[in-house]
Formats: C-alpha cells, sequence, structure tokens
C-alpha cells in the first residue's frame, strides 16, 4: 500500500512545496555553487582583478603538502574522535540500559552536553585544561605531565579529540539506547540462560544487534568530526600550535579568510563537498538496506 | 533428571508489591507440572524465579536436591522457552540452537551431532541455514524448543509458549510438547493461563491466583474436586455454575447435612432437563435467555426466576442469576421457554459461604 495524497489542483504541490525549495536554493545551492566557481578563480593579491583559471587551485593544491597533511590529520581526527566517543557512549548506554532507580535522571544528565554549542564546548574545556588558568592541568602538573597544549602540537591535537568526542558522547548515547531498549529483553534472558557470561553477552549478543546504529552513528559522527569540530578548534587553539590541528575545514577558514586566498578556499570547499556527497551516499544506501544482521 | 521443589517462596519487586505471597510446590523427577491462573496471579513470577531471573525474596528454590537461590541461571542446568521465542536474530538456526552448548565449552563435532539430532526431530533439519525472520510462528517456536532441548538440562521451562500461535497450530504444538517431554523424560514447569492447555499437558497441576497457590493435584483431581470456589469457575469451560444456598429453595432441598455449605455449585454437564427432583440434588425453574449450538454439545443460557440469589463475585463467574446448562446434541428448549434443570446429589460441589472451603457432604 503506498501512501498518496490527492490533489485538485496539479499547482498546489508544488506551491506548496515552494517556500521550502526556495530556501533551499537560496542558503544551500546558490553558496555552494558560488563556491564552485570561485574555485576556478584567481584573484590577485590585492583583489583588484581575478581571472579564469580552469582547475590550476586544485592542481595547486594537491601540490602542496600542507593540504596533504591536513587531510591525514582530518582523517586521524574524524576515526579518533569517532572510535573515542562511540565506545565510551555505548559503555555508558548499556550501563543506564539497566531498570535501576534514577537511571531516569541519568540519562537526562547524560544528554545535556548535546545542547552545549561547539565554541562553548571549546571554552569549556579550555577552562579545565588551559596550561596557566585550567583546573586539571594544576593536577596534570602536579602528576609530573609536562602539560601544554598551547605548544605541544600532539597534546593539543589530544584536547581536541577529548572535547570533540566529549560534546558527541550524547547524541550516540541516546541512539545507543534506543537501539538498546528496541532488542527484546528475553533476549538477553536467553543468553544468560545459554551461559553466555555478561562479556561474552555483548560481544555475541549487543554487539551485533546493535552493529546497524554502530555502523549509522560512525558516518554520522565522521561526518560531525569533519565539520561541526570547527568551532571547538577555533575557540581551543585556533589551529596551533603551527599548524598542527588545522583541519580541512579549518583550512577553508583560515586560507580564505585568514590567508586571503579565496580561490583555493574554495577549491577547498568543493572538495570537502564532494566528501559529504560520498559520505551521505554510503550512509543512504546502508540505511535503506537497513543492514544486517 | 531433577525434582523442582519450592519451599514457601515470596517474592515482592522493588517498590514493595508483593507478587508471590508463600508458595509451596513439590515437582518430582519427570513430571509436567503446569502453573495456571488468570493474567497478573504471578505465574511468570514464579516461574522466572525458577530460571534465575528473578531474585528471590523468600524461601527455598530446590532443583535436583541443590538450593539454587543464589545460583546464576546459566548454573542452574535449565533451559527456558519464553513467549515471544527470544531467539537471537542475528543468528543461523543452526547456530541459535549451538549457542548454548558453544558457551559451555562443547566440541564442534559433538555440537553438530546434536544440532542435528534436535533438528531432526522437530523438522527443521530443512532450515537450519534460516534466519529467524524467515521463519514462520510455528517455526520459530520450534527453534526455541530446539535450543532448550540440545541442551539436555535437567528441567524445561516454558512460558506461554503456544500463546503466539494460531488455535490449530496451538493444538498440534501441545501435543508435541508432551510427546517430546515424555520421550526425554525431563522435569518441567509450564506456564499458562489456558485451562484447555493446563488439563491437557500436565500430570500435576498447580491453580494459582494473587500470587498464591489455590489448589495442587492431579488435573482430573482438580477438576473433580475443586477446593475453592476460585478453581470451581477457574477450570472448566464453561465455568461451573456457583449458587448461595441462602435462599430456602436450595436450603432444604440440600436437606440437613449440607447446613454449613453456603454456595453449591454444579457443572453444567451436570444438570440434566427434566421435571423430577433428584433426592438430595437440587432443582432449579429457569427461563431459557439464549442458546449455543457448537455440534456436539449445546449450550443453554437460563435465568433464574429469583434475582437475589447471588454469590460473591470471583473470576469466571456468571453475570446475576445466569446458569449454564450443558446437553448433548443440537435439540434444544426455544428461547423464552420456562424449563426446569436438576443435578443429583452426588455432582453437587458444596463450599463454605467465603467460596474458600470445600465442604465434602
Ligand atoms: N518488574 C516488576 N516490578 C513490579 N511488579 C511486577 C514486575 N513484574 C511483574 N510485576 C507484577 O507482578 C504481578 C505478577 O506478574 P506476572 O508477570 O508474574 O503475572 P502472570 O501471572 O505471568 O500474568 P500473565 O498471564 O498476564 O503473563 C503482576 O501484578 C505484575 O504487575
Ligand atoms: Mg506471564
Amino acid at each position: 500500500m503506498q501512501k498518496q495524497a490527492i490533489f485538485q489542483s496539479k499547482l498546489l504541490p508544488y506551491a506548496l512545496v515552494a517556500p521550502q525549495l526556495a530556501i533551499v536554493l537560496i542558503f544551500f545551492y546558490w553558496p555552494a555553487l558560488q563556491a564552485v566557481i570561485q574555485s576556478f578563480l584567481l584573484q590577485d593579491a590585492f583583489g583588484l582583478s581575478t581571472t579564469f583559471v580552469w582547475f590550476d587551485n586544485y592542481i595547486e593544491l594537491f601540490r602542496d603538502p600542507a593540504y596533504f597533511e591536513a587531510i591525514v590529520r582530518t582523517f586521524f581526527f574524524s576515526f579518533a574522535i569517532a572510535i573515542s566517543s562511540l565506545s565510551f557512549a555505548l559503555l555508558l548506554a548499556v550501563m543506564a540500559d539497566k531498570p535501576l532507580r534514577g537511571s531516569m535522571l541519568y540519562r537526562t544528565l547524560l544528554i545535556w552536553p548535546y545542547a552545549v554549542a561547539p565554541p562553548v564546548v571549546g571554552v569549556l574545556w579550555i577552562f579545565m585544561l588551559h596550561p596557566s588558568l585550567g583546573v586539571v592541568s594544576r593536577y596534570l602538573r602536579a602528576a609530573g605531565v609536562d602539560w601544554n597544549p598551547l605548544l605541544d602540537g600532539n597534546q593539543a591535537a589530544a584536547l581536541i579529540i577529548l572535547a570533540a568526542a566529549w560534546k558527541q558522547i550524547s547524541y550516540n548515547f541516546l541512539f545507543f539506547l534506543a537501539g538498546l531498549q528496541a532488542i527484546p529483553r528475553s533476549v538477553f534472558e536467553a543468553a544468560a540462560i545459554d551461559g553466555a557470561r555478561p562479556m561474552r553477552r555483548f560481544w555475541t549478543v549487543t554487539f551485533p544487534l546493535l552493529s546497524p546504529t554502530i555502523f549509522f552513528l560512525l558516518v554520522v559522527n565522521i561526518v560531525y568530526a569533519f565539520f561541526d569540530t570547527f568551532g571547538i578548534i577555533d575557540t581551543m587553539t585556533r589551529g596551533g600550535p603551527g599548524t598542527s590541528t588545522v583541519t580541512l575545514v579549518y583550512k577553508v577558514y583560515s586560507d580564505g579568510l585568514l590567508g586571503g586566498n579565496l580561490g583555493s578556499s574554495a577549491a577547498q570547499s568543493v572538495i570537502l563537498m564532494i566528501m559529504v556527497i560520498v559520505l551521505t551516499g554510503i550512509q543512504f544506501r546502508f540505511v535503506e538496506r537497513k543492514v544486517t544482521y | 533428571m531433577a525434582n523442582v521443589t519450592l519451599r514457601n517462596v515470596r517474592k515482592t519487586y522493588t517498590g514493595g508489591f508483593e507478587a508471590i505471597k508463600g508458595v509451596n510446590v513439590d515437582v518430582a523427577d519427570g513430571q509436567f507440572c503446569v502453573l495456571v491462573g488468570p493474567s497478573g496471579c504471578g505465574k511468570s513470577t514464579l516461574l522466572r524465579m525458577v530460571a534465575g531471573l528473578e531474585t528471590v525474596t523468600g524461601g527455598e528454590i530446590d532443583i535436583g536436591g541443590r538450593v539454587v537461590n543464589q545460583i546464576e541461571p546459566a548454573d542452574r542446568d535449565i533451559a527456558m522457552v519464553f513467549q515471544n521465542y527470544a531467539l537471537y536474530p542475528h543468528m543461523s538456526v543452526y547456530n541459535n540452537m549451538a549457542y548454548g552448548l558453544r558457551n559451555r565449552g562443547m566440541a564442534e563435532a559433538e555440537i553438530k551431532t546434536r544440532v542435528e539430532e534436535a533438528a531432526r526431530v522437530l523438522e527443521l533439519s530443512a532450515m537450519l541455514e534460516r534466519k529467524p525472520r524467515q521463519l514462520s510462528g510455528g517455526q520459530r517456536q520450534r527453534v526455541a524448543m530446539g535450543r532448550a532441548i540440545v541442551r539436555q538440562p535437567k528441567v524445561f521451562l516454558f512460558d506461554e509458549p503456544l500463546s503466539n500461535l494460531d488455535a490449530k497450530l496451538r493444538i498440534s504444538m501441545r501435543v508435541e510438547i508432551r510427546k517430546l517431554q515424555r520421550r526425554l523424560n525431563v522435569t518441567s514447569i509450564y506456564v499458562t493461563h489456558d485451562q484447555l492447555e493446563a488439563m491437557t499437558l500436565a500430570d500435576i497441576l498447580v491453580v494459582m491466583n494473587g500470587g498464591q497457590v489455590e489448589q495442587v493435584g492431579n488435573p482430573l483431581a482438580i477438576y473433580e474436586k475443586p477446593a475453592t470456589t476460585f478453581v470451581a469457575s477457574f477450570i472448566g469451560a464453561p465455568p461451573m455454575n456457583l449458587m448461595s444456598t441462602r435462599p430456602d429453595e436450595i436450603k432444604s432441598q440440600l436437606g440437613g447435612s449440607a447446613t454449613d455449605a453456603g454456595i453449591v455449585g454444579i457443572r453444567p454437564e451436570d444438570f440434566a432437563i427434566t421435571d423430577q427432583t433428584p433426592a438430595g440434588g437440587v432443582a432449579l425453574p429457569l427461563t431459557v435467555e439464549a442458546i449455543e449450538r457448537v455440534g456436539a454439545e449445546t449450550f443453554v443460557y437460563g435465568s433464574r426466576q429469583h434475582e437475589d440469589q447471588r454469590v460473591a463475585a470471583t473470576p469466571g463467574e456468571l453475570p446475576p442469576g445466569e446458569i449454564i446448562v450443558r446437553i448433548p446434541g443440537t435439540e434444544a428448549p426455544a428461547i423464552g421457554a420456562k424449563i426446569r434443570v436438576a443435578a443429583v446429589r452426588q455432582k453437587l460441589h458444596l463450599f463454605s459461604g467465603d467460596g474458600r472451603t470445600r465442604i465434602e457432604a
């Protein structure tokens, strides 16, 4: 059975979707098109003249070792953020899935971080881990750790990953909890009677049954790590020290707005757009196939 | 091989609700015990306590001479068939059955033998590679049975395993389960709220109500001598007719020996349409309200002329003043007809006024 609305007039359905379409066109397709056009142009240093240069911006990008580094770094950040956030959220969800007293409060508290905007997340973590202001930094140094993310690139990267993963835990937690609750209790009980100890039960029953959720979240988290971490990076490290926390998105911003190289920045945007399209395509294919076990 | 003994078992859920209020049951080795009772009476709770899925808050559960109160489900040597089957959706039929054996470290060759043997018995051999979602309800049910039998446990536990099947399949699976249990000779506890299932399956029937046992015994013995009015109305379909003996009409018929009885019960099939009044028996004038013909027998619903003759409400009870009479064949009086029905003395069930005690005449 297919649900199909019947309209009297042929125009009415188009009129109804027109506002939505207008918004999408003006705010998404128009800027995207602008970026594509811009990526084929080269501006002189003063922004007085522009020339059409075909793929020069792209070619230059791929010759630039800094860009290559940014790609590697972005993938590393994305996987680190996705894996750490997913595993921690899964752990929390498995614990919250028990019918304990106070579990509602626990769940509610776990959902809150999602409501915090990325830049605010950055500021919060800075307050805790800033080398001279941070509360936690003092303990770290007392414990003998040479903690200074403003100078040490690896520490800065760890800090970004930590903050970005933390923010995403709530979202993942919600999905995992819903996924867990969709599994009938009796399946776990049957496994318990079948002699599977909790760890084995988790790996042979819970984990495979959650695999569609895990896959979906993996894609969502990677997309998040690609793009939405901009706010966190901008408030915490501004890409520094050096370029040790410059991701692809941050590079678009720093090359374009700070560096004034609009053509290259636009070309980078276009590449990012293609990446999102691919990721989303993968996700849709799998979601539609209803992955799974 | 094991017997199961429940000694004064109690369960209070967190929150203070007392679901099981002191249950004593003794299931001998190889017996088929059925727990029956209305919804919410605590059947599943009791079964899950035996399985180890609910904690025991009072009393003792003894399986094969070992108190298992503190023992994990996995170590109780039991297998359970759930109402929704609880198959592992991501595993093939074969793996569903093999899972419990693998967890116990059995050799793959031995697992294969056992699973294939179970599949043969349950006629699942052709579907071992399928996933549960590719099976019909009845086939899933059989996989759940297979998962239980490959383990060769000491005790089978069943929680309404047939309630998701259609009526016809339910009857054939009922027979299958009974045959299988006889052959394997494994002690079984079976939960149902279907009194027909209970009657046909049980060696030992436990009738429960409100977290307590109303009566334990052989199903036919319970049918013939229900201990309380609750059991009388719950076991048997249609339910037993229960009447107060207060009205002089019935009391005078019963005579002196039954003066303690406050309630008299008569099964629908024990009535006959007749003008005679058997000595010491009961005769009632009825107005026919409705007729149900089901083929081999006919149910006559009649209202008694005296509206005030009521017994306190218990589950399965008739609407005020209504009497059900079962007669063989399809011949029945017309609706609206005034008839007279009677039951002989031996067929009467006498109970105290509160319905909690049976009185032997
Ligand atoms: N986890 C729980 N917490 C509190 N009360 C519960 C819990 N589980 C069951 N109960 C209550 O205990 C009583 C017995 O429940 P149980 O599931 O054993 O009934 P049942 O006899 O199996 O009924 P049904 O035939 O409907 O399955 C019910 O009143 C139920 O509300
Ligand atoms: Mg139940």
